[in-house]
């Protein structure tokens, strides 16, 4: 499920899809935990309640709006175009389930997909971010990268404590959020510099 | 306690800062910065105990990058203050808590023994100087911003999956007996982690905190962020921010060199090394603005930085004394292009000249800092440069020696070209007529860093070289 949001986000065009998306795949990943946990400890509680909150909710709002001030609505120019980008993570998918049977035995074997999924994750979030030239897209490129990240991190879960996964949570959501105000600088420049040009020929 | 204190200092700084009357801003800042510095001053004295709470603990290593950061800290703030009343960014209030934020970042870094809060501290070194190298003034600041948050992003990305990967590490060395990824755990039982996985996360550590480091082939955002950056600010990154994430690269290396087989870490940090030398003395050749000049400059530092690390011996010795002094050396460079792009209001070289008549001062230290930072007798670059060479040659890597001087020579001669054509000449007619005293806000603080680095050259008090010596061991080196 994971995996298919991810090629949706490499077929589509449109931002706001993109973002949509994403926050669906928040919601996915918010809610593993609870489906790989053997029981219900406070500590998993809250890791799902910050996933959900951050990844599911706050983020993409910040998306958004920075959609909405800058009014980019398509990706318009990306380097390959969307059939391609969707075989090049086909093929990137194949590479990581490739490595990941060459890794030496994980010491948590319960969900034996996780490893692979995550390194298709995180590659294809690579592939979004260096093919995409719109500011926009690249976050969310960036976004799916951590989602792999995270992905992987929930092998670990039992044994990373409380407060490093919080943190990460926490500078996740503070990096996303200056992105989205870079994003908005970007275009309110660009805006200034358009209407620079337009009002030139009058003088 | 003291060590949470180190941390929460400069954000109750920073958050005073932001709500208090804007006159009283800079006292916050110099205020907290040197309160920051009298405390680390004070750590070295009587080593506080280590904290439970937050993974903190005081050691030579993390206490002489802190020292480090402290110093050059103190000496962007006061020349921040000068600084700001001639160039006053908007959103004032937002640059000084940011600058303040950055520092108990910086210190969280430092302090912690916990590859999670080492992760996540720098991290907010990121995010809290992403804003201070914007300038609303110059088109090209944003570009530099944008393309700072997302490469260092990126890397930093790939550094947390590297932690991972350690914690995979530990966790199966342990038999599920968990994974705190404390430091000193982590180097005991280095000896069992299965090696693959070793190698794995120490190949993603480095190459994650090494482009925040600025390591070739991962530095493109380095000579945009630094060259665009206000001069305080690039002064602050590449004395300060670099180290930072140079620490991190060793904290990884003290694990791997725990291990049965160290070697390939060696050797993949001498590679970067050779790699940035080499980037960095061809990228200079062709350099048109004097900032992103020294911004290669830095390139070629951390690469030599990596490079003494990879060497170990004596030559990691001589990387960390390097570290010291050459920082202080780029900082006061920085410092003094501050001034030269305040007077003559372009960044670039080609447009500036005479600056020996126009601001006197700034020339010397402009032609003094060229020589600190490419390792002449009087300063401790020279010393620093002469241990990495001769572990270089001890350890039988001649070849790497000899490569490595010969870059050094042709990136001398680039920088003094440029600097020497700038301090030379005829000044422009409109430069000369706006003729006034050189602020002393903004020639104290690089003349007291240069100062600094040259009295390192000349005398190492016995406690400091202590405190290096055992660094150096802590990283598999040896005192020279």
């Amino acid at each position: 499920m994971v995996l298919l949001s991810c090629f949706a986000v490499l077929g589509t065009d449109r931002l706001s899809a993109c973002i949509r998306i994403m926050a669906a795949q928040g919601v996915l990943l918010g809610l593993l935990p609870i489906w790989i946990a053997p029981g219900i400890s406070a500590h998993i509680v809250l890791i799902v309640a910050g996933t959900l909150v951050i990844k599911a909710v706050v983020l993409p709002r910040v998306l958004l709006w920075a959609i909405r001030e800058s009014a980019v609505r398509r990706e318009l120019e990306p380097v390959i175009g969307y059939g391609a980008s969707v075989l090049v993570g086909l093929a990137a998918t194949a590479i990581a389930f490739a490595l990941a049977t060459r890794l030496p035995a994980m010491p948590d074997p319960t969900l034996p997909l996780l490893v692979p999924v995550s390194l298709a994750v995180l590659m294809i979030g690579l592939i979004v971010l260096t093919t995409r030239r719109k500011a926009l897209s690249q976050v969310i490129g960036y976004l799916m990268l951590e989602n792999g990240i995270f992905l992987y991190g929930l092998t670990l879960a039992n044994g990373m404590p409380l407060l490093v996964e919080m943190g990460v949570l926490l500078d996740v959501f503070v990096g996303v959020f200056i992105m989205g105000l870079v994003v908005f600088q970007i275009s309110r420049e660009l805006e200034t510099l358009d209407s620079r040009r337009f009002a030139e020929p009058r003088d | 306690m003291r060590l949470g204190a180190l941390v929460l200092v400069p954000i109750l700084g920073a958050v005073a800062a932001y709500f208090d009357a804007p006159a009283r801003r800079s006292r916050w800042l110099v205020g907290a910065a040197l309160l920051h510095l009298a405390m680390v001053a004070w750590a070295w004295g009587s080593p506080p105990a280590t904290s439970a709470i937050g993974w903190l603990r005081f050691e030579p290593l993390g206490g002489l990058v802190l020292t480090l950061v402290s110093v050059v800290f103190v000496a962007v703030a006061f020349y921040a203050v000068g600084y700001l009343r001639r160039e006053d960014p908007r959103g004032g209030r937002a640059f000084v808590s940011a600058l303040l934020a950055f520092l108990a970042s910086a210190s969280m870094v430092s302090l912690t023994h916990h590859f999670g809060l080492l992760w996540v501290g720098m991290e907010a070194t990121t995010l809290t100087t992403a804003p201070l190298i914007y300038d609303p003034r110059d088109r090209h600041s944003l570009d530099a911003v944008w393309k700072y948050l997302l490469v260092c992003s990126v890397g930093i990305a790939i550094a947390l999956l590297g932690t991972f990967f350690l914690a995979t590490a530990q966790l199966a060395a342990t038999r599920g007996g968990g994974a705190a990824l404390v430091l000193e755990d982590l180097v005991a039982e280095a000896p069992r982690f299965h090696p693959v996985w070793l190698r794995a996360a120490f190949v993603l550590l480095l190459v994650g905190f090494g482009t925040k480091m600025g390591l070739a082939p991962m530095h493109t955002w380095l000579p945009d962020a630094h060259g665009e950056a206000p001069s305080p600010i690039s002064a602050l990154l590449s004395g300060a921010l670099l180290n930072l994430a140079f620490l991190a690269i060793l904290r990884a290396l003290q694990v791997v060199n725990a291990s049965a087989h160290p070697e390939f870490a060696r050797t993949l940090l001498i590679g970067f090394g050779l790699l940035s030398v080499a980037v960095a003395a061809v990228f200079l050749l062709g350099q048109l603005k004097y900032k992103r000049m020294l911004a290669y400059s830095s390139v070629e530092q951390v690469g030599i930085l990596a490079l003494g690390a990879g060497l170990s011996g004596t030559a990691a010795w001589g990387a960390l004394f390097l570290m010291w002094c050459g920082s202080l050396a780029k900082a006061a460079l920085f410092m003094s292009t501050g001034s030269i792009f305040i007077r003559y209001g372009s960044k670039r070289t080609a447009e500036v000249s005479g600056v020996g008549r126009v601001l006197p001062l700034t020339a010397v230290l402009l032609a003094v800092g060229l020589f600190a930072v490419s390792g002449s007798p009087p300063f401790g670059t020279f010393l620093g440069e002469i241990a990495l060479l001769s572990g270089a040659i001890r350890t039988g890597r001649l070849g790497v020696a000899v490569a490595v001087l010969a870059l050094q020579a042709a990136i001398f001669a680039s920088m003094a070209a440029a600097i020497f054509g700038m301090v030379l000449g005829r000044p422009a007619a409109e430069v000369v007529s706006e003729r006034g005293p050189e602020d002393r806000w903004l020639t104290l603080p690089p003349l007291v860093l240069l100062a600094g680095a040259a009295l390192l050259g000349s005398y190492l008090p016995p406690a400091l070289r202590g405190a290096f010596d055992a660094a150096a061991r802590a990283i598999g080196g040896a005192a020279p």
